[in-house]
């Protein structure tokens, strides 16, 4: 995996003024919830207000559907689709960033189960990327690993080597890249397994099982200073685990109903995971990490928590948006947001890029004292949207089941 | 191996058959080989990687039909490989003069021996290069084997209905709708014509349409609390005796006859057995057929379950409350001229939730392309009454029936 991805933004910590971010390269945005799984981008700001007709650099026609998110990769930008009555023709396509021309797509069959519920699909996870090999995992649980011209590398059928795997209300954990490895994490009623894949050869580096409950959460990676410190969190419906990313070995585990679909946050050693609300936890020598705090009102909706700067920032089920302290949990302010989210919001200095399932964007800039935020611009794309929207090089990427968009300054 | 080998010899076969000279499948076989060899668990990604990329880059646009015919009999996995680089020669080839071998992959798509799959992509290829393609091929695909074939066919034989409908000409929207329900095998356009059909007063039995099976012999409900009675081998899964009763915490359970009438044959057992939790059922058909012949048993259930086609499971799913739907869980199996049994056991968890209370099922009797297989039997269709409430019956059975 590249070090890279994770090391240049700490650089920029240091340079940039909060809020102020100015950087003149593109970071990559390489999987769910971006490079560093937080949601956070220390590149440039996109514009706060959109349309059609505004700041609308691009928009490609997808052919298929996808709750999926787009990742960046240096000029280019890669979506995963499905398509098909039965959502088992699997597409990955990949854009220059730069025009919006489609530079390839490759297209496969689904091995594994292909049902969902009508409002999800196949491609369902998002895609990850070392920087130089694309990783598309599908809620058929079949793995492609493609190079970034769109060489096939290798592929897994993983419903095909564990047959009961699969949830016929739909799979969308997705892939982490950590510890040198993709980490997938399939949880359901039937086989449910995590593992380590190997991303030269894609065979499993290491394979645990997991609990049979079904959960759509996705792994989140804690980088360490080396890949052999990488940590990687797999969160489940009654627990949340740390393990050493290169071996999968279990470091502590957190026993409590944890949310099934929203995924844990992490930052400064603190793991902030939505249980009873939302929990702080941070790693000890135990096999048991210490519970920092517990805040009961800071209940995350489907959108995975974002934490930066000391803030916390979570989207509950009724669209409120609420800001609180990662000392206490404390909640600083509230704003309401219009929609119901399913993306998680994405972080560029102190705007929260907020897009709703019926496409709503609603941009929540944070004060510099951050004691209050309030929405400084909007953007209606067409719906549903389901993803997370990346950004890289000072645009927003945003995808629907039919489009694709580039949001930037002319 | 003996799957090698016969890999390598449907290779031969279609070089043989002329669809490329030898000299060009000399340079090509050991890489679709080695691509073919994939297995489970990464198990030789990495020699097909490099197969891959050299399939890629080497393959020319006369190649492209014998990447495609490797397709047939291969593993889903190396069929994966293998499309992936009939697109990616296709792309090249399209980006450097567009010319491919709209001949020899029409061929291809017509002969239905091959794989499905590996005949669509084959038409996707001309139609992205031949505009005409639909109009000229699509029309004779009514009863493909490849259901995304077929699919436009019907998508086009119903814009026809609807156009004869829209202009009043109703023997010939009947008509075409007629057609476009003996082809149909997906289930949205199958409703498309059922409505059409039913407002032109000509209603469409759907259960015999899609070969639901309606009479059913039904017992429970036996212990499945925590979800422990999913591996128990309770008395039917030994031996059916419909005139036998059993104990159960609850008492004795014995044998109901129990018949469906709705339209997509779902049998409700809460209604049929009771409302119970943590609990087994059993339900049990005969099916006649006339001969020897695969079929697949498609079950519909939120809940755990099994299916046994004479005595031989042919599949299981410990899932509960997870969706729903039609064609959710197929068995293949083999029917035996004469009398079969189709053993079905539905399990009920102890989920709270109002979501998680239904404990129904359906199932159905179908070839591989989904159309309905009937018992030689089977009542004939019901003529204009399928606006009838669904409805269902329960009686308790006799010593035999």
């Amino acid at each position: 995996m590249s070090r890279r991805t994770f090391i240049l933004p700490r650089i920029v910590i240091i340079l940039a003024a909060p809020g102020l971010v100015t950087l003149s390269a593109a970071a990559d945005w390489l999987q769910f919830r971006g490079s560093r799984s937080n949601s956070v981008t220390l590149d440039v700001q996109p514009p706060a207000k959109w349309s059609e007709t505004e700041n609308l650099a691009w928009k490609a026609k997808l052919p298929g559907r996808g709750p999926s998110s787009p990742i960046v990769i240096g000029e280019r930008v890669v979506v995963t689709c499905s398509s098909g009555i039965n959502q088992d023709r699997l597409h990955v396509l990949c854009f220059a960033a730069q025009s919006g021309q489609q530079l390839w797509e490759r297209q496969f069959w689904a091995t594994g189960r292909t049902l969902s519920h009508p409002s999800s699909a196949n491609a369902a996870p998002t895609p990850a990327s070392d920087g130089k090999l694309i990783f598309a995992f599908y809620s058929s649980n079949d793995l492609i690993c493609l190079d970034i011209e769109g060489n096939l590398k290798w592929l897994r059928g993983l419903a095909h080597d564990y047959p009961h795997a699969g949830n016929d209300v739909g799979m969308s954990s997705s892939p982490a890249v950590v510890g040198g490895l993709v980490v997938v994490q399939v949880e359901c009623q039937g086989e449910s397994f995590a593992a380590g894949i190997d991303p030269e050869t894609g065979e499993s580096r290491w394979r645990i099982n997991r609990p049979r409950e079904a959960s759509w959460a996705s792994p989140v990676a804690m980088p360490g200073a080396t890949p052999q410190q990488d940590v990687v969190l797999l969160q489940s419906p009654s627990q949340i685990t740390a393990h050493e990313a290169t071996t999968g070995k279990q470091l502590w585990v957190y026993k409590s109903p944890c949310d099934g679909i929203s995924s844990a946050a992490a930052a400064g050693g603190v793991v902030y995971v939505p249980s009873k609300g939302l929990t702080a936890l941070r790693s000890t020598s135990d096999p048991q990490p210490e519970v920092v705090w517990n805040a009961s009102a800071l209940l995350p909706g489907a959108a995975s928590p974002v934490v930066d700067r000391g803030r916390l920032l979570v989207i509950n089920r009724a669209g409120v948006l609420a800001c609180a302290s990662t000392v206490d949990g404390q909640i600083a302010w509230r704003v309401r947001l219009e929609g119901e989210f399913w993306g998680t919001p994405t972080l560029a200095g102190n705007r929260l890029y907020c897009i709703s399932q019926n496409g709503a964007g609603q941009v929540v800039e944070i004060s510099v004292d951050g004691s209050r935020g309030e929405i400084v611009g909007k953007g209606q794309l067409e719906g549903p949207i389901q993803c997370s929207p990346a950004i890289s090089g000072g645009a927003l990427y945003v995808r629907s089941d039919r489009h694709l968009w580039k949001i930037a300054a002319p | 191996m003996r799957q090698v080998r016969l890999a390598g010899l449907a290779l031969v076969g279609w070089t043989l058959a002329g669809g490329i000279s030898w000299a060009q499948s000399d340079s090509l076989a050991p890489l679709l080989k080695t691509i073919r060899e994939v297995g489970p668990e990464g198990k030789g990604n990495l020699a097909a990687s490099q197969a891959w990329a050299e399939l890629a880059a080497r393959s020319d646009a006369d190649q492209l039909p014998m990447i495609l015919g490797a397709i047939d009999g291969a593993s889903p996995l190396a069929a994966n490989w293998l499309r992936s680089a009939f697109d990616a020669v296709a792309e090249r080839q399209a980006r450097k003069d567009g010319k491919l071998p709209i001949a020899e992959l029409e061929k291809f798509l017509h002969e239905r021996q091959h794989n499905s799959r590996a005949r669509r992509l084959a038409y996707e290829w001309i139609a992205r290069n031949d505009l005409t393609a639909p109009d000229r091929l699509i029309p004779q695909m009514l009863d493909d084997p490849s259901l995304e074939l077929r699919r436009d066919a019907v998508a086009r034989v119903l814009m026809a209905a609807e156009k004869a409908s829209a202009e009043q000409n109703i023997d010939l929207a009947m008509s075409s709708y007629r057609k476009a329900l003996g082809s149909a095998r997906d289930l949205d356009q199958i409703k498309v014509v059922t409505e059409a059909l039913k407002k032109l007063g000509q209603p469409v039995d759907l259960a015999h349409h899609f070969g639901f099976l309606l009479d059913w012999k039904l017992l429970g409900p036996f212990d499945n609390h925590q979800g422990k009675g999913f591996e128990v081998a309770y008395p039917p899964e030994a031996t059916i005796d419909v005139a036998a009763s059993y104990p159960v915490q609850s008492g004795k359970i014995r044998w109901n006859s129990h018949h469906t009438s709705d339209e997509y044959g779902m049998v409700d057992l809460n209604k049929a057995i009771g409302k119970h939790m943590g609990a087994v059922a059993y339900a049990v058909a005969e099916f006649q057929s006339d001969k020897p012949r695969p079929i697949e048993l498609r079950l519909g259930s939120e809940s755990a379950n099994k299916i046994w086609l004479n005595g031989v499971l042919l599949s299981t799913a410990e899932v509960y409350h997870a969706n729903g739907t039609m064609d959710q869980y197929v068995g293949r199996g083999e029917l035996k001229a004469g009398r079969n049994v189709i053993l079905l056991k539905i399990c009920q968890n102890e989920q709270t939730e109002t979501w998680a209370q239904d404990w129904k099922f359906q199932l159905r009797v179908c070839d591989a392309t989904g159309k309905a297989v009937l018992a030689t039997d089977r009542p004939a269709p019901r003529a204009g009454d399928n606006q009838t409430a669904a409805n269902e019956s329960t009686s308790p059975n006799g010593p035999k029936e």
